[in-house]
């Protein structure tokens, strides 16, 4: 028998920690399609998935990835794809069909800088609404954002289990700098971390109703194969899985999977913050920039500026109420972004006027230096 | 409904499926089924089926069933199939 | 002898929603018999479909079924195939779904060579959307999108799947209703990629535009029109134009993407226990 798991300290690569996190939360499918700066994740799970008896393909496009990964979620495996923005872009339509069937799926995108090709191999924040709207229709989604090696670890093992237990396709963005940087990474043991899975009939199967969830909001998923057979549909489906046009049972269907993300949004929301308490001025700051945020910080702290840091960790649902009570303690709070300006949108819609909001934009393909806000802080 | 014609009927027509294409009427080598005044098939002429099956093969709507020689005697076991339970 | 494809149907929803006289009903009955003979167990079948008329069927069957997005129905089904060899994963699709908009999934799976069975349902236009020209529209026709006629070529989707690597290739019209169940069956039955091409008729849309009378008469110029292979091979292509020629054009048996990973997945394994 193996000996206990030692706790180890690793010296992984922002693509090797995902990876390996997800192995860890009980991913055993990948497709993909290769794209830089993601592609590592792809080749390491290439190699490590069959270790384990798990499966990896790669596809023909982003299109077949997404619709792979969906298939081989319904069939009963933990799934996952990885690509960055075009491949982002193409995935989007079965994103949706992901959202509205509820197939627990995993979606990472190491952003690029962008429009279409961008910049293929320098950071980028453009994707932050792309996650959030990307595909048609109203539709829950679920996007975290690590900003550093040990953060994708950790958020990659909640994003696969946030999939699981709510159903639903988890997107994790990342930076092109965190996802090649390499630190170090205390890497639990599997009896360490929770490991969640969907959530499973309790019924005989001539009982199941696969869109009947209780008040979580959460049904229970039946694997293909097992002895359920249920119908899944991209067009509006009642309770029983079967197509409707009921308006009734139409807008229910809208409602519960929103709200099955409103329901549980203390649960997956994170965030991270220093020196908040007494803070005058506030950074929000997502990703990489959020570290450069909290050097800045510092610095400004050493020269007597009441500055403060917070990282919303949870991308979407956006961190609203947070970000409203911030606004309401500060006199501003600085934006900085690799984009031409989406974060700073979500937080002026929390902030309501309440404080000023003002952004710092930076889309020529270099990161975002703490000098850079620590001037910005300074201004005042 | 089963429009089964005589109880021993060799094919069953569903009427609810039957969307009166004509398909089984004009295969049927031997002529057994006709069109009712609404179109949908009726089994006219069931004693010269050979229960060769191609109106039910041919039926694009699941409409038609040939009772196979065994199954054709109780009446009751036709209706259970008739009514696709 | 074999089970009444009753027992396949979600009968609570039919009738279903195909116009009178649609070839796709004969496809799918020529499909649920070959399931019948076959005497799969329901738990153990998949049917996947993407969108149109065609890829309306799973929700009419008492399977594990999966009704996707349009053209992606080989990709979601090489997904469930992969997480579960077990189940016999079917597809069912269009000719714009499968031949258009899901072409380039359908080659790659032929080469792959990946366990799943693709049923085209293929009635030389897009019904679903009322008419407009497909792939497999043939030159020449009237469409929707065609009011002056195809000018475009349509596909040899056997030669085209054959050619991608396939283990299993077959066309049959529905006019041959028997001989298409027994191409699906065989398809089932074949380890690897498998395609039947069944050429059915859209009655209310290729029919009415291009004034081919009723369904009836759609399936009688079905008849009249298939030539065997084996007589096909005689012709010259001046007298092979307008027909469609019918019969099994492939049945190979070479190792399929699902038992080649099996092998992947020990290499890796001993590699991992080095
Ligand atoms: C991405 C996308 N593009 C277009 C459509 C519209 N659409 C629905 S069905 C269809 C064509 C269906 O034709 P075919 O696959 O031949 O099936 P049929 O309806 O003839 O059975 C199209 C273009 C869609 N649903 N999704
Ligand atoms: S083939 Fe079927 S639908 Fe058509 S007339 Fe006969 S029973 Fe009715
Ligand atoms: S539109 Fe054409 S393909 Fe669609 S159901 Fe009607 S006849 Fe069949």
């Amino acid at each position: 028998m193996a000996g206990k798991c030692d706790v180890r300290a690793r010296l992984l690569q922002g693509n090797e920690s995902c990876a390996e996190a997800a192995l860890l939360a009980g991913v055993r499918f990948f497709a993909g399609y290769p794209i830089t700066p993601s592609s590592e994740i792809a080749e390491i799970l290439s190699a490590r998935l069959p270790q384990l008896g798990g499966k990896f393909i790669q596809m023909e496009d982003e299109i077949a990835s997404m619709a792979a990964v969906i298939g081989a979620s319904l069939a009963g495996m933990k799934a996952m794809t990885a690509t960055s923005g075009p491949g982002f872009s193409l995935k989007q339509e079965n994103l949706g069909f992901a959202s509205f069937t509820e197939v627990p799926c995993v979606i990472v995108n190491v952003q690029r800088t962008g429009p279409s090709t961008g910049l293929p191999t320098s950071p980028g924040q453009g994707d932050l609404m792309q996650a959030r709207w990307g595909t048609h229709g109203d539709h829950p989604v679920v996007a975290l954002y690590p900003s550093s090696v040990a953060e994708t670890f950790d958020l990659t093992v909640k994003a696969v289990n946030i999939a699981e237990t709510l159903r639903v396709p988890v997107i994790l963005l990342m930076d092109e700098v965190v996802a090649h940087m390499r630190e170090r990474v205390i890497v639990p043991c599997a009896d360490e971390i929770e490991i969640a899975w969907r959530p499973r009939p309790t019924v005989a199967p001539s009982d199941y109703l696969p869109y009947d969830a209780g008040p979580d909001g959460v049904p229970a998923m039946a694997d293909f194969g097992t002895g359920y057979r249920w119908h899944v549909t991209g067009l509006y489906h009642d309770i029983t899985g079967f197509p409707t046009s009921a308006p009734a049972k139409v807008d229910h269907l809208v409602r519960r999977l929103e709200g099955k993300i409103a329901n549980h949004r203390r649960d997956i929301t994170f965030t991270w913050d220093e020196h908040m308490d007494d803070a005058k001025v506030a950074v929000v700051a997502c990703g990489i920039v959020a570290r450069s945020a909290r050097r800045a910080v510092r610095l400004a702290r050493g020269k007597g500026i009441a500055a403060g840091v917070f990282q919303p960790k949870t991308i979407w649902p956006f961190p609203y109420e947070q970000i409203a009570e911030i606004a309401a303690r500060v006199d501003r709070i600085i934006v900085p972004e690799m984009n031409m300006g989406q974060l700073i949108g979500e937080v002026q819609r929390a902030a309501c006027g309440k404080c000023e909001v003002i952004g710092h934009f930076r889309v020529d393909g270099e990161p975002i230096t703490p000098e850079e806000i620590l001037a910005r802080l300074e201004e005042v | 409904m089963i429009s089964a014609g005589s109880p021993e009927a060799p094919v069953l027509v569903r009427r609810e499926w039957c969307k009166g294409c004509g398909i089984c009427i004009a295969m049927c080598p031997k002529k057994v089924l006709e069109a009712a005044p609404d179109g949908k098939a009726v089994v006219a002429r069931p004693d010269d089926c050979t229960r060769c099956e191609t109106c039910e093969i041919m039926c694009p709507d699941f409409a038609v069933r040939v009772v196979a020689k065994r199954a054709a005697a109780p009446a009751g076991r036709r209706e259970a199939v008739a009514d696709g339970r | 002898m074999a089970k009444s494809i009753d027992e396949y149907l979600r009968t609570q929803f039919m009738p279903h929603i195909w116009c009178p006289g649609c070839g796709h009903g004969i496809v799918l009955n020529a499909l649920l018999r070959a399931v019948a003979r076959l005497d799969l167990p329901k738990d153990q079948v998949c049917v996947v479909s993407g969108i149109g008329c065609a890829s309306r069927a799973p929700g009419y069957l008492d399977f594990n079924t999966l009704h996707t997005t349009h053209g992606r129905a080989i990709a979601f089904a090489t997904g469930i195939k992969l997480a579960n060899p077990d189940l016999h994963v079917i597809v069912v699709t269009g000719d714009g779904d499968g031949a258009a908009i899901g072409g380039n999934h359908l080659i790659h799976a032929a080469r792959r060579n990946m366990g799943v069975t693709t049923v085209m349902f293929n009635n030389s236009i897009y019904g679903m959307t009322n008419g407009q020209y497909s792939p497999l529209t043939p030159s020449g026709m009237f469409a929707a999108t065609a009011p002056y006629g195809n000018v475009e070529r349509n596909f040899d989707m056997c030669e085209l799947v054959r050619a991608s690597g396939a283990n299993y290739v077959a066309r049959a019209t529905v006019a041959q209703a028997r001989q298409l169940s027994t191409y699906i069956e065989r398809a089932i039955e074949n380890p690897g990629f498998a395609f039947v091409e069944a050429v059915g008729s859209c009655p209310t849309y290729f029919g009415r535009r291009n004034k081919l009378g009723s369904s009836l008469q759609m399936l009688e110029t079905l008849k009249k029109n298939s030539v065997t292979a084996a007589a096909a091979a005689k012709l010259d292509p001046a007298e092979l134009r307008g027909k469609i020629i019918i019969g099994e054009f492939y049945r190979g048996d070479a190792p399929g993407y699902i038992e080649l990973y099996d092998g992947v997945i020990e290499r890796a394994k001993e590699a991992a226990g080095k």
